[in-house]
């Protein structure tokens, strides 16, 4: 069974939209995170992310209609089909727009973020689509050095003071009912899983699960019960946070259309 | 944040080559070191193997002892190896 352009078409959308709004939130620490080291490395994993962004912006364009810069920049919320996870502010869930980050809440992100999309791109190095196996292929093993540093960053927090083990475990117990969207099924999924292109997300978690896991061992910490499991990011309903997001980022880009450097 | 301490990076090019001291990063520790070196100095492909030091660990020649250290090799040309012909067709020498 081959799969329809437009269900391909659709599932880069979210991986490029996963890819780019985790991107943007990462690019917020920019000469802010707490070290400069620490800054460079946030800035690197956002421009991996950006990268793979660009080029599965770019193929949907070729696929559907757009190009990386139309549905980037004139895309509005309900358009866009990221999990709810990667527009969570740096501050956690419950964080006003434009609040200070967490160190914590970033690193929790980034290890559940991080951790699916290296299992994901590993799966995807299979896909009967040539385009999107060579993006994983390319993207793996990026996604295997954001999984470390998030992991090193994870156990150290963890496994640290007092005050970090307490703030560590509070951002995994926020950011862990939102993990529940990168497995979800839906009739995409299973077309998608059924014509070989994308591994079916459900078949990812339990490795997923013993990935992070051994981290949140290493790092003393407990892993949240499963329970409430807010959806709705691959349908287009998001959080309030990602208008806000939306609105720094396309600033620009409505202001002046078609602008460049 | 100033608890970090100096972390010395050497960074070999490539294969055959010695590391070679690029600079310095912040760490709280080794392994988070080596990660910082990676992500400061390889960002656009400079290196294939990195080392990190603890800057404490290293012991330096004191300016003060330069006379001492290294004027006496200023004289000495027969320690250059100079003083023997190279056979015909010898190569890497």
């Amino acid at each position: 069974m081959t799969a329809d352009v437009a269900d391909i078409a659709a599932f880069a959308l979210r991986v490029g939209d996963d890819a780019l709004i985790a991107a943007q939130r990462l690019g917020e620490w920019s000469a802010r995170a707490p070290e400069m080291e620490e800054d460079i490395a946030l800035s690197n994993i956002a421009l991996d992310q950006l990268g793979v962004a660009r080029m599965m912006l770019t193929y949907v364009g070729e696929l559907a209609s757009g190009d990386e810069d139309s549905l980037a920049f004139r895309r509005d919320d309900r358009e866009f089909r990221n999990c709810l996870l990667v527009e969570l502010p740096n501050a956690g869930p419950a964080a006003t727009s434009g609040a200070e980050g967490d160190f914590g809440i970033t690193m929790a992100k980034l290890l559940f973020l991080s951790t699916f999309q290296r299992l994901l791109h590993d799966g995807m190095v299979a896909s009967t689509d040539e385009q999107l196996s060579a993006v994983a292929a390319k993207a793996r093993k990026e996604s295997a050095y954001h999984v470390d540093h998030a992991s090193q960053w994870t156990v150290r927090l963890g496994d640290g003071t007092d005050e970090s083990h307490r703030r560590m475990q509070a951002a995994v117990d926020d950011i862990w009912p939102y993990t529940h969207e990168l497995f979800a099924v839906d009739d995409l999924s299973v077309r998608l899983d059924q014509a070989g292109v994308a591994p079916a997300p459900e078949t990812i978690r339990p490795t997923w699960l013993d990935l992070v896991d051994a981290v949140l061992a290493e790092a003393t910490l407990v892993r949240p019960a499963d329970g409430w499991a807010p959806e709705g990011g691959r349908c287009g309903r998001h959080t309030e946070h990602l208008s806000y997001l939306l609105a720094e980022m396309q600033v620009l880009h409505r202001a002046h259309p078609g602008a460049q450097w | 944040m100033n608890g970090w301490t100096l972390w010395e990076v050497f960074v070999r090019p490539r294969r055959g080559l010695s590391h070679t001291h690029v600079g310095s990063v912040h760490a709280p520790d080794a392994v988070i070191a080596l990660r910082n070196a990676r992500d400061v100095y390889t960002r656009r492909q400079e290196g294939v193997s990195i080392w990190v030091v603890a800057a404490t660990a290293i012991t330096a020649s004191s300016p003060d002892e330069k006379d001492a250290f290294f004027d006496p090799a200023a004289d000495k040309v027969y320690r250059h190896p100079t003083f023997y012909e190279v056979p015909e067709g010898v190569k890497h020498l």
